[in-house]
């Protein structure tokens, strides 16, 4: 269990089912305040689910979770979820320009967003400025990830939740995107969950990790521990992510 | 016409029959339950309204219009059972229509108050409002099938389920209303509407014909948006739970 750190999010016996399968099984451990941690595990694992509850947008069916140690049912569901930002895993779009995506989370609260921080905006994950006044249904895969992590930021999230962002990136663009992480942890002490089926990722840009399988945390602990796992499953498992 | 004719005008119902045979489109049953549907039903119907032309009595009339809204919501919530409380959300929906526009029709004196205006009126006030019922629903529920990201991006970056679902409600709205805008603007021009024939048939004059059934459209085009907005607006907090999150359709 990760202890020797303030907690950020708290899991207390967090179990979490769909149609009778057992998705999350007795969850206790925690996310470290102003660290980045890291989440890894096969398909299915239920490392998304897991995101999902702490931002607010599915509840367990039993245990507890708290937020900067506050119960997470206390928070109003908005503040949580300006709190607490997911950047989702499909890189979910709304139709129209970069701009307007980027817009979004301001124009949610009946605020705007100014054309000069949506320029900087897109120069932190490496997008030209040209990008701005693009239709969003002409942009790579890749390219939306980027501008679905920006329109994560516009909120300013003391907890910033990641799904798999680097997954449809060149190695330079995954470069950059890690570099961004650090500087955001860095500057605004933001604490940072981090899903990746990139090792090599977890290793150098995570404080902790996590390794989850079928509905378990299996072993915690400093990034670390990815080079010498306790754990006999966990050994097997990341011998055949680095094949 | 008498019913020795109506009998023989059942030469177009056994053609279809024939030719549904010789085709092999194994529609002959379906053709015979509808044939005997509709003679019995209507049938039923003009005895009924018979009786309650003659009785003139206003409870009669409220029992009919009462009749229609469940046999008009019975048919509509199957298209909506997705939603949590469909079946009530129409209901109101229904009621809310046919007192408002008989509000107006009564209150102004458009038409008399006598069964004869009141119980066509609004059969098809009603029916039109089922029609368009079903179009909302079948739209809605596909909109939020297929946007269940967006809807959830939304949610998870701090907006209320009603900015989640704004552009599917009003994409559902919209396009269930666009059929009757659209037939209305060709109307009398490709086909003579059915109520506006039927009274040209039975000798009414047929400016007053044409005035009756411009009434009608009219109160179609309230029907249409009224319906598509009170149902969108009472059904789309269903999907969501007080924590603000998107109940999934199981
Ligand atoms: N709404 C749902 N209905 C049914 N099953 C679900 C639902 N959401 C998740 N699951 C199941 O829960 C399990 C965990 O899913 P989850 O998306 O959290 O995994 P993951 O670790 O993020 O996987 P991946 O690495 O592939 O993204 C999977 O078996 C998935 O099929
Ligand atoms: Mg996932």
């Amino acid at each position: 269990m990760i202890t020797d750190y303030k907690p950020a999010v708290n899991f207390n016996h967090i179990n979490y089912s769909v149609d009778g399968i057992h998705i999350l099984k007795n969850i206790t451990e925690s996310f470290p305040e102003g660290k980045i941690t890291t989440l890894v595990g096969p398909s299915g694992a239920g490392k998304t689910t897991l995101l999902k509850l702490c931002n607010g947008l599915l509840s367990p069916d039993s245990g507890e979770i708290y937020i900067k140690g506050k119960s997470i049912s206390s928070y109003e569901p908005v503040e949580l979820r300006q709190l607490v930002g997911i950047t989702l895993q499909s890189a979910p779009m709304i139709n129209g320009s970069v701009l307007k995506n980027l817009a979004l989370p301001l124009e949610l609260q009946g605020r705007e967003l100014i054309e000069k921080d949506a320029k900087n905006l897109l120069h932190d994950v490496g997008l030209e400025e040209e990008f701005l006044h693009r239709p969003i249904k002409d942009l790579s895969g890749g390219q939306r990830q980027k501008v679905s992590i920006a329109r994560t930021l516009v909120n300013r999230p003391q907890i910033l939740l990641l799904d798999e962002i680097t997954s449809s990136l060149d190695r330079i663009s995954q470069q950059e995107i890690e570099e961004l992480i650090v500087k955001i942890n860095q500057k605004y002490k933001t604490t940072i969950i981090w899903i990746t089926h990139n090792l090599q990722q977890a290793m150098t840009v995570g404080n902790y990790t996590w390794v989850m399988m079928k509905g378990e945390v299996i072993e915690t602990g400093t990034s670390d521990l990815l080079h010498s796992p306790v754990n006999e499953k966990v050994r097997h498992f990341l011998k055949g992510e680095v094949k | 016409m008498s019913y020795v004719h109506l009998s023989i005008a059942l030469i177009f119902v056994i053609l279809p029959i024939i030719l549904s045979k010789t085709l092999n489109l194994g529609l002959e049953r379906d053709t015979m339950i509808a044939v005997v549907r509709s003679i019995v039903q209507l049938l039923a119907v003009g005895y009924i309204l018979k009786f309650v032309f003659d009785s003139e009595n206003m409870i009669y009339i409220l029992l009919m219009v009462t009749v229609m809204i469940a046999a008009a919501t019975q048919n509509a919530q199957k298209k909506g059972v997705s939603i949590q409380g469909i079946t009530w959300k129409v209901t109101v929906t229904l009621v809310v229509i046919e007192v408002l526009t008989q509000s107006i029709l009564l209150g102004f004196k458009i038409t008399p108050p006598t069964a004869q205006y009141i119980i066509p009126i609004s059969g098809m006030v009603i029916g039109n409002s089922m029609v368009l019922a079903i179009l909302f629903l079948n739209r809605f529920t596909a909109e939020v099938e297929t946007h269940q990201d967006v809807t959830e991006l939304i949610l998870s970056l701090g907006g209320t389920p009603k900015q989640a679902i704004h552009t599917q409600l009003i994409t559902a709205i919209k396009s269930s209303m666009i059929p009757t805008i659209e037939s209305q603007k060709t109307i009398g021009l490709v086909q003579l509407p059915g109520m506006m024939s039927g009274q040209i048939i039975a000798g009414a004059d047929p400016m007053q014909a044409v005035q009756f059934q411009l009434l009608i459209l009219f109160l179609l085009l309230t029907t249409a948006s009224v319906t598509s907005a009170m149902l969108g607006y009472l059904s789309y907090p269903s999907l969501f739970n007080h924590r603000m999150q998107l109940l999934r359709g199981k």
